[in-house]
C-alpha cells in the first residue's frame, strides 16, 4: 500500500509487542516450512534404500552423526508442535476455545505437549538402543 | 506479496526531548511518534518528561497535558474520553488500545505511543482510516429484508434471538483489532480484517435479516474471509473485550455447514 501523497506507513512488526497468540501462529508456519524441507531428507533416506546397502549405510552415517541428530531433533520437535497446534486449530474450527483465557491456556498446553512428546520419543529411542 | 520493511520515507528517527516537569513529583517519560506533513520529513520519536502526579490517570490525560502545556502541534484524535467513541485508538506500550481507557499505571517504564500499525499516517497519531471504513461499508451493515415490513409493528425478535447479538453490537469500530492483525498488515488491501468481519457476522446472526445466503456468498473468498489464520491478536487487543476471532470462526462454520 504505497502512497501517492508521500504519507508514511506507520510501523508494525517492529513495534507490536510479541505475544503468545502471534508467536505460536508464526511458529506453526515456520514448523510447517521446516517439515516441508525435512520431507526432502525423508525422500533422500528412502531413495538410499533403493540405491543399495553401501549408500544406505553412508546416509545412515550422515543422519546419525552429531549434526544429523541435532537436525532430526528439531525436525521431531516441529512434527509434534505442528501436530498439537493443528489439533488446536481443529478445535477452533468447531468454534470452541476462543475465550482469551482458553486461548492462552491452550497455547501453553500445545508448547508443553510438543516438548514432552519430543523428549519421550528421543528417550525411548536411546533406551531402546542401550 | 507482504512487504516487511518500512518504506524509506517511513523509517523513524530520534526527535527532540521536552520537559514539562518542574522537579520533584513522579517523573515519567512518554515517547511519541511524530510526523509533520508540512515538512514531509521522516517520522521521528519525540520524548516528553512529565510529572505523573500532576496528570490524570490515563495515557490520554498525559497526551492532553503535553498538547496544552508543551507542544500544541501534537496531533491526535479524541472525543468521549470514556471508551465509547473509539477515536483515540493508538498503539500504546506495544499493543493497540484506547488512550482514554489505558491507565499510565498499567505501563512500566517509558510510555511508547505510535499510531495504529501499518496505516498511512496523516499527521502524528492520526492514521488514514478511509480504506477501513470502505471495507466496513462493503459488508452492507444494515438490515436487508425480502418480506414486507409488518404494517402495524416493528420486526420483532425473541429474547433468545436478541441475545445472539451480544458481544457483536458493542463494537465501536476503533480499528484496534484490524490493525493488530499481521494478516491485515500484509493483505489489508483485500482481506476485510477482524472489525469488518465481526460486523459481517453481526448481520448474519441477526434473526430479522433475510440476506444471510447473499452475505455468506460475498464473504466466501480466499482473501476477504480466509486470510484469517486464527492468530487472535484481534481478540487479545480489543479494548471493549469483544471476540472478533470467534465471530470469524462462526462465519467459517456457517459457510462449512451450508456446503455439506
Amino acid at each position: 500500500m504505497q502512497t501517492k501523497n508521500n504519507r508514511p506507513l506507520s510501523p508494525h512488526l517492529t513495534i507490536y509487542r510479541p505475544q503468545i497468540t502471534s508467536m505460536l501462529s508464526i511458529s506453526h508456519r515456520a514448523s510447517g516450512v521446516l517439515l516441508a524441507l525435512a520431507a526432502v531428507l525423508l525422500v533422500w533416506w528412502l531413495s538410499a534404500l533403493a540405491v543399495g546397502p553401501e549408500y544406505f549405510a553412508t546416509v545412515q552415517g550422515v543422519l546419525g552423526s552429531g549434526l544429523g541428530r541435532i537436525v532430526l531433533f528439531f525436525v521431531s520437535l516441529a512434527v509434534f508442535y505442528h501436530l498439537c497446534n493443528g489439533i488446536r486449530h481443529l478445535v477452533w474450527d468447531t468454534v470452541h476455545g476462543f475465550e482469551l483465557e482458553a486461548v492462552h491456556r491452550g497455547g501453553w498446553i500445545v508448547v508443553a505437549a510438543a516438548v514432552v512428546l519430543t523428549v519421550a520419543v528421543w528417550s525411548a529411542a536411546y533406551l531402546w538402543r542401550a | 506479496m507482504a512487504e516487511f520493511r518500512l518504506p524509506a520515507n517511513s523509517r523513524i528517527r530520534e526527535g527532540k526531548t521536552y520537559s514539562v516537569a518542574s522537579g520533584g513529583g513522579d517523573i515519567r517519560r512518554i515517547r511519541v511518534y511524530r510526523y509533520d506533513p508540512d515538512t514531509g520529513d521522516n517520522p521521528r520519536i519525540d520524548t516528553y518528561e512529565f510529572d505523573a502526579a500532576q496528570t490524570g490517570p490515563m495515557v490520554l490525560d498525559a497526551l492532553l497535558k503535553i498538547k496544552n502545556e508543551v507542544d500544541p502541534t501534537l496531533t491526535f484524535r479524541r472525543s468521549c474520553r470514556e471508551g465509547i467513541c473509539g477515536s483515540c485508538a493508538m498503539n500504546i506500550d506495544g499493543t493497540n488500545t484506547l488512550a482514554c481507557t489505558k491507565g499510565l499505571d498499567e505501563i512500566k517504564g517509558d510510555v511508547n505511543v505510535y499510531p495504529l500499525p501499518h496505516l498511512e499516517v496523516v499527521k502524528d497519531l492520526v492514521p488514514d482510516l478511509t480504506h477501513f471504513y470502505a471495507q466496513y461499508a462493503s459488508i452492507k451493515p444494515w438490515l436487508k429484508t425480502e418480506t414486507p415490513t409488518p404494517p402495524d409493528r416493528e420486526r420483532l425478535q425473541s429474547k433468545t434471538e436478541r441475545d445472539l447479538l451480544d458481544g457483536l453490537y458493542e463494537c465501536i469500530l476503533c480499528a484496534c483489532c484490524s490493525t493488530s492483525c499481521p494478516s491485515y498488515w500484509w493483505n489489508g488491501d483485500r482481506y476485510l480484517g477482524p472489525a469488518a468481519l465481526l460486523q459481517a457476522y453481526r448481520w448474519i446472526a441477526d434473526s430479522r435479516d433475510e440476506a444471510t445466503g447473499e452475505r455468506l456468498d460475498d464473504l466466501e473468498d480466499p482473501y476477504r474471509l480466509y486470510r484469517c489464520h486464527t492468530i487472535l491478536n484481534c481478540t487479545a487487543t480489543c479494548p471493549k473485550g469483544l471476540n472478533p476471532g470467534k465471530a470469524i470462526a462462526e462465519i467459517k462454520r456457517c459457510i462449512a455447514e451450508r456446503n455439506i
